[in-house]
């Protein structure tokens, strides 16, 4: 395992590293649902609406959520990327600060597109 | 006279992969065009989700979000498949495992990638918009 992690104490900029990881993972996954999605549509009515009720489902939802936060975390941190790209924030009080922000800022996001969702109706 | 190469010439061309400039560039390409088309998905999906069949239909029939999806496929697609080919190559050592599951990321990336585009054309290409009878 890299970095080794039975011999680094945790902090929060090894957690974000390890949920920009893990997030890519899922929305990898999440890439896969959509291109289901697509084929769903391609091929007809009942296909689409037996896709789209398994994406209703109580399962279906979790997972979206889910992937509502990856997609926010993995967005707001591969951004953070790019900052660093052009070596500006390394300094450990900015890394650990800007690890915080984007934290709170996935689930802030993903609570504020499923609080429209369901304002809008697009969930029931 | 290796001595008199500087320490950029020794390390050009010379990662852990032997390559890698490349590979490195058109992920953060890739993720700069993901930042719009992927608030765009967000944006498609809220209103996907208010859709039945036939207005997804005719949504997707619109040339702009059927432009945006192939975008949003083709190069999510990518950029999926530069990432998970890092996590591979960094996690998994045996050169079989290592090297089936990069074929195995490739071959679902270009697969997924490929149905989903091809299916996204098929809708917007089939003739006048949808309309149910």
């Amino acid at each position: 395992m890299s970095p080794h992690l039975q011999v680094w104490r945790w902090h929060v900029t090894m957690l974000t590293s390890i949920l920009h990881r893990m997030t890519g993972v899922g929305l990898y996954v999440g890439a896969l649902i959509g291109a289901g999605w697509a084929l769903a549509l391609a091929s007809g009515p009942d296909a689409y609406h037996g896709y789209m009720s398994l994406l209703a489902s109580p399962l279906g939802r979790l997972v979206l959520f889910g992937l509502t936060v990856a997609l926010f975390y993995h967005l707001a941190n591969g951004l953070r990327h790019l900052v660093w790209d052009s070596g500006k924030g390394l300094d450990i009080k900015t890394a650990n600060f800007s690890s915080i922000l984007i934290i709170a800022f996935a689930l802030a996001a993903s609570v504020a597109v499923w609080a429209i969702a369901f304002s809008i109706g697009a969930v029931k | 006279m290796s001595g008199y190469r500087t320490p950029l010439k020794r390390a050009r061309g010379l990662g852990a992969a032997h390559h890698g400039a490349g590979h490195w560039i058109g992920e953060r390409v890739s993720s700069i065009a993901l930042v719009p088309l992927s608030l765009w998905a967000v944006f498609a999906a809220l209103k996907l989700a208010l859709y039945d069949y036939d207005s997804a239909l005719t949504w997707v029939h619109e040339p702009l979000n059927a432009v945006l999806l192939v975008l949003l496929f083709a190069v999510s697609f990518i950029h999926m498949h530069s990432g998970l080919r890092v996590v591979v190559e960094d996690y998994i050592h045996k050169p079989f495992s290592k090297a089936a599951l990069l074929i195995l990321n490739l071959f679902v990336c270009g697969l997924g990638g490929g149905l989903a585009i091809f299916a996204i054309l098929r809708v917007a290409l089939s003739g006048a918009p949808y309309v149910s009878l």
